[in-house]
């Protein structure tokens, strides 16, 4: 196991490197001269010199890279033209709150999908699996920035029952939750559907119902347990996806995390913190398909050991 | 090959939606730049089904034009990342040694990054425009193209009638042409359908963020955008454009799913495992 834990860390450290990278040559990519664009049309020369100057965008594109480099590893992604203030210390302001929206949306979609896809599984081809079905497609195809203001029209604002944006306690939290969570419940129905459905033709299950046991207590304790396996790599890969997919439902919520920074950062062309912010999500996004991968060769060892032969 | 019920009714909303994108000049009754100043935010009426917006337009006719953009944007996606990713794929899986090992870590990266951050990223440097975000969603969207053919490239190469056609010597491109693509295309169509539906959803949130199209140009994500400041006194602004993106990727993905049963359960499992680009 510790093999392979190092070996998987091995090839993050390249991906990592190939992310930093990308989000470095973003600010070269911007058409024109970024210094003229962050600042406007009617700054002054100086100013504009000042700025190119202190981002360092006046030295050779090599210098500029390592020093890039050399501040991620100590944590100094330069500092914020529009707030002022170092670029890593807004970051780690920002990161809390959206951590608990996407943990929040993902106890909503486990809460949905669980119960919905394993009624599915169990009652394959009658009503209540065509319902899920429609239902989870439903989810997957319903767009989070339309969800999110009809929530909004209707729990906000018609029944005035919850907040209608902001950050102020567990009441605030849920309309973001269940606009990010809705699709997630969708495409996890249909994974818990189809491979719980699979687990229950196994001979195991029929074993268990031979030997007494109630269908309920075959399904729960032996049929989902391995049903469950590659749903929890669903649920990791997807952990990382609702951390992106927070952009547009923090931004409607007004939800203080790193999604909406990123949109205010893009629209007050901060370019220093769209870097910082794109970084993070994107690290974060690696860093959890690892430790998914690691989650999954420990519940399943067949994995590990195929990884370790080849 | 047996279609479920549900591969007509996707089918049919589908090619409607169609229908109106190609249309949109005849069947809008109004030009959707037109103001009426003195009628903004009305409420829907017989004369005006979905009312009027914050500017005065009348929101059928922009409704109607604003097929125009989703439809565009799918289907250019779809056509230039299936493209790009189907040739990559092939070559991938039907070559094999350092060309599959070379584009199989490139296509690594870009799983690696988080897709739609990718394409808000690229469109916000490149500046918001109708041809930016197609480039964003091609950038992110071939790799799930190329992955899945490459698997089905490398399972069809195996096959007998592959290996009789090198036997008699038909060229190395012939033989992927002739006889290992056509067997690849069910299995596209299936990700053509549903990566549609992705690049509809991630068009209309780019723009919606105020990062793709732009105004005057309708879009139905940038009108519910400008709904949502009017939520209170007139919730039919963001209500329709919303309604048209939901049974348009509804459609799309009703016919995927109905496709993917009929052609081979197992794929089911495979294309789950891939991202969407929404």
């Amino acid at each position: 196991m510790s093999q392979y834990l190092l070996r998987r860390l091995a090839q993050v450290v390249p991906v990592v490197l190939l992310v930093a990278t990308l989000v470095f040559s973003l600010i070269h990519l911007i058409p024109g001269d970024p210094v003229e664009l962050m600042l406007g049309d009617g700054a002054r020369a100086a100013d504009v010199e000042a700025l190119r100057s202190s981002l360092g965008l006046d030295r050779p594109l090599g210098e500029q890279y390592l020093d890039f480099m050399k501040g991620l590893a100590v944590g100094d992604l330069g500092s914020s033209l529009h707030f002022r203030r170092p670029v890593t210390a807004l970051l780690v302001e920002s990161y809390p709150a959206t951590l608990e929206l996407a943990v929040a949306s993902m106890a909503v979609a486990l809460l949905i999908a669980l119960p919905l896809g394993i009624l599915a599984a169990l009652r394959r081809d009658r009503f209540a699996d065509h319902l899920s079905r429609f239902l989870s497609l439903l989810g997957v195809s319903m767009p989070n920035f339309w969800l999110g203001p009809m929530l909004i029209l209707v729990f906000a604002i018609y029944w005035n029952l919850l907040p209608v944006s902001g950050r102020s306690g567990w009441a605030s939290l849920v309309l973001p939750a269940i606009t990010l969570g809705t699709a997630l419940a969708g495409l996890l129905t249909r994974m818990v559907r189809s491979s719980l459905g699979e687990e229950l033709h196994r001979p195991y299950v029929v074993t268990a119902r031979a030997k007494g046991l109630l269908r309920w207590q075959a399904v729960v304790r032996h049929a989902l347990r391995n049903a469950l396996v590659p749903v929890v790599t669903i649920v990791g890969l997807q952990f990382g996806a609702l951390l992106t997919g927070a952009i547009i439902t923090e931004t409607i919520f007004s939800w203080p995390g790193l999604g909406r920074l990123l949109i205010q950062a893009i629209r007050l062309r901060d370019y220093p913190l769209v870097q910082g912010c794109v970084l993070v999500i994107a690290v974060t996004y690696v860093l959890v398909n690892l430790v998914t991968d690691v989650m999954y060769a420990f519940l399943d060892p067949r994995i590990r050991y195929r990884e370790e032969a080849a | 090959m047996r279609l479920r019920p549900q591969a007509w009714i996707g089918g049919t909303v589908v090619a409607l939606v169609l229908l109106t994108a190609l249309l949109a000049p005849w069947l809008a009754p109004q030009d959707p730049a037109a103001q009426e100043l003195e009628r903004r935010l009305e409420a829907p009426s017989w004369g005006h089904p979905m009312g009027f917006d914050e500017l005065g337009r009348d929101i059928l006719s922009r409704m109607i034009y604003g097929a125009r953009v989703s439809v565009g944007v799918g289907l250019s996606v779809v056509l230039l990342a299936g493209a790009v990713g189907t040739a990559l794929g092939a070559v991938s899986g039907f070559a094999g040694g350092r060309v599959d090992t070379v584009l199989m870590r490139i296509s690594d990266v870009f799983l690696a990054f988080p897709g739609i951050l990718l394409a808000i990223a690229l469109v916000a440097v490149l500046g918001p425009a109708l041809r930016h975000v197609v480039l964003a969603l091609v950038v992110i969207g071939w790799v799930g193209y190329a992955r899945l053919v490459r698997g089905q490239v490398l399972q069809i190469r195996e096959q007998e009638f592959v290996l009789a056609a090198r036997t008699v010597g038909v060229p190395p491109y012939r033989v992927l042409w002739v006889h290992v693509l056509p067997n690849v295309l069910p299995t596209l169509m299936v990700q053509a359908s549903l990566g549609m539906a992705g690049a509809i959803l991630a068009e209309a949130g780019l723009s919606f963020l105020g990062l793709g199209i732009q105004p005057p140009t309708p879009s139905w994500g940038a009108m519910i955008n400008a709904g949502r400041s009017h939520l209170l006194d007139a919730p039919h602004l963001a209500l329709f454009p919303g309604g048209a993106i939901l049974l348009t990727v509804l459609g799309l993905n009703f016919l995927g799913d109905a496709l993917v049963d009929a052609l081979n359960p197992r794929l089911e499992r495979d294309l789950e495992r891939l991202p969407r680009s929404s």
